[in-house]
């Protein structure tokens, strides 16, 4: 059952292969089409590094006939351009909404290349892309090098509220979940049964949590388990990691979740040092996901030390 | 390269090479040009080798660079030299490169801490045995950096006075079997005096003391070790009633602290 699960994520993984030229800065852009006038265009299921460009989301877009909706702007001013390039190439449709589904930064960098078009997010989302965007350009920029230049941090400009939308052949279901992050926003798809998961849902790759809240993310894997299991979701198009159908990336990302608040809650109790817990072996389950070890070391940098401190503050009697 | 390595630790085992004046890290097997004036300021003309003995474990990658996390261990000289007798830590490129000074006295000669790192460093431990010589181990932490010129959570935000020099502290049985480990947090903001307008302001002296008023440990402390420390002792195994944990910063405030057992 896991086997085919895996065989099936690393079949769509397989079509994912953009191909960055750094000489050219040219991220190889390839939109693969997935539902009906649905596209999306992946990321390398990996961390941030020179070699990928640092393009590790996915991006998506739907020409729904009366215009594209775009989701998720990338990491780069270089990004966003050639993503628009490639979503022109393929429709004549104007572009009428750009959402960027979270706050960091992969997910709305590419904003510059989208000026002339209302750029949208939940309202948190915005206040925290103003609050940390320079900081996370002075990270990009040192982990990325020239890939970033010209970008600068353009928030979205619009705010928006959970609502329907519906725009062409398709009604899509904006909604507000949270945990990955403050406010995460998700699409549904009614006609496709497409959901975009943004950050909420990670397939074989290590979730990413500067911003999370491990309670109120499992809350929101719940919900969307209950989506799927209602038949309201077909497919789901999660930022990092293959584009897959069924609960194999919630259940993943549950997963993982659950092993790690366990592991800091047990680990506390008994008086481990980080410096310790950084050597713990992870399971084989998790293993070979992307971004392992280093994703779970920032985890447990910004985390552990939380639990080390109720661990004293509750002093055995 | 890889020739000349191995000659470099051909040359540890017996008579220092022809060629060693010409390297400019002076055998260092971290490769850091610091070393040689490192060894120069702490170790003077003392006896030392590079030991695997003396192990630093710390992350490949500094995430916060405010608080890098690290285990210093040496137990493995155990049975050398007389035993440990203290251990300095010091890291390489730091604007301040002492971090701190251990006489375990009778704790294990092993300590875990925090340290903010202003750029990727070596990290070593010097462990200097009765007998006079000094052991050398240490690792690379890799760092985007800048966590010694910018005011820790407590000072950006004032709440340090409230609870400036308070204790606490927990026991943990058998961590590492037949031990008993003490974590101990003291808040402090620990400033660095590298950032502007705030002078340095830091623990200087701690230690344990029982009720007969005998040390159990003793650790000087530097600027680069990270705000409210929370230090990690393994001790005997029997219980010695309570302890009292002492000390003062450089201000001469003191701390003076109950640790029940």
């Amino acid at each position: 059952m896991k086997a085919a699960w895996a065989a099936l994520l690393f079949a769509a993984a397989a079509h994912a292969q953009s191909q960055p030229d750094p000489a050219r800065l040219d991220h190889g852009l390839r939109p693969r089409q997935i539902a009906e006038h649905t596209w999306v265009i992946e990321g390398a299921v990996a961390d941030f590094s020179r070699a990928n460009g640092c393009n590790i989301i996915n991006t998506a877009f739907i020409a729904t006939g009366e215009g594209v909706v775009v989701v998720n702007t990338g990491p780069s001013r270089g990004y966003g351009e050639q993503q628009r390039r490639a979503i022109e190439g393929l429709t004549r449709e104007p572009v009428r909404h750009v959402f960027n589904l979270n706050l960091h930064p992969d997910y709305f960098f590419g904003n510059q290349a989208w000026a002339d078009r209302p750029t949208q997010a939940l309202a948190g989302s915005i206040a925290g892309m103003k609050a940390e965007g320079a900081a996370y350009a002075d990270n990009l920029y040192r982990l990325c090098g020239d890939w970033m230049t010209g970008t600068e941090p353009t928030p979205a400009r619009e705010a928006i509220e959970p609502r329907t939308l519906s725009l062409g052949a398709h009604t899509l279901e904006l909604r507000r979940l949270s945990g990955h992050t403050g406010d995460d926003l998700v699409l549904i798809d009614r006609r496709t049964g497409v959901l975009f998961a943004g950050g909420l849902v990670f397939a074989e790759r290590v979730p990413t949590t500067p911003h999370a809240d491990p309670a109120a993310w499992l809350a929101s894997l719940d919900t969307l388990a209950q989506w799927l299991a209602a038949g309201e979701v077909r497919q789901i198009v999660p930022s990092h990691g293959p584009v897959h159908s069924g609960p194999v990336g919630v259940q993943q990302t549950r997963d993982w979740l659950r092993w790690l608040t366990t592991l800091m809650q047990a680990s506390a109790e008994q008086g481990q040092d980080l410096s310790e817990l950084l050597r713990t072996p992870v399971p084989a389950r998790f293993a070979g996901w992307a971004a392992q070890p280093a994703e779970l070391h920032r985890s447990l940098a910004q985390w552990y030390p939380r639990y080390e401190q109720r661990a004293l503050d509750s002093r055995a009697p | 390269m890889l020739r000349r390595r191995t000659l470099l630790w051909g040359g540890l085992l017996g008579a220092p090479p022809l060629w060693a004046a010409d390297d400019p890290t002076g055998g260092d097997p971290l490769g850091s040009m610091q070393w040689p004036t490192l060894r120069r300021q702490y170790l003077r003309d003392a006896p030392m080798v590079f030991s695997e003995a003396v192990t630093v474990r710390g992350p490949a990658f500094a995430d916060d660079a405010m608080n890098v996390p690290l285990l210093v261990d040496a137990r493995g000289l155990a049975g050398t030299g007389g035993g440990v007798a203290h251990m300095l830590v010091v890291v390489d490129r730091n604007p301040v490169r002492e971090v701190l000074a251990f006489e375990p006295l009778r704790a294990l000669p092993m300590l875990a801490f925090r340290i903010r790192m202003e750029q990727a460093s070596p990290v070593r431990a010097m462990v200097q045995t009765a007998d006079g010589r000094w052991h050398v181990g240490g690792t690379w932490v890799q760092a985007a950096g800048g966590g010694c010129t910018v005011p820790g959570a407590t000072r950006a935000d004032g709440s340090w006075s409230r609870t400036l020099n308070q204790v606490q502290a927990r026991f943990f049985p058998n961590v590492i079997e037949g031990s008993r480990r003490l974590r101990v947090r003291v808040m402090h903001p620990m400033d660095t005096g590298l950032v502007a307008g705030i002078p340095a302001f830091y623990i200087e002296q701690l230690q344990l003391v029982d009720s007969a008023g005998q040390a159990w440990w003793r650790l000087a402390l530097h600027e680069p070790v990270s705000e409210n420390p929370l230090l990690t002792f393994e001790l005997p195994p029997q219980r010695a009633g309570g302890f009292r944990l002492t000390g003062r910063d450089n201000n001469g405030n003191r701390i003076d602290a109950e640790v029940p057992a």
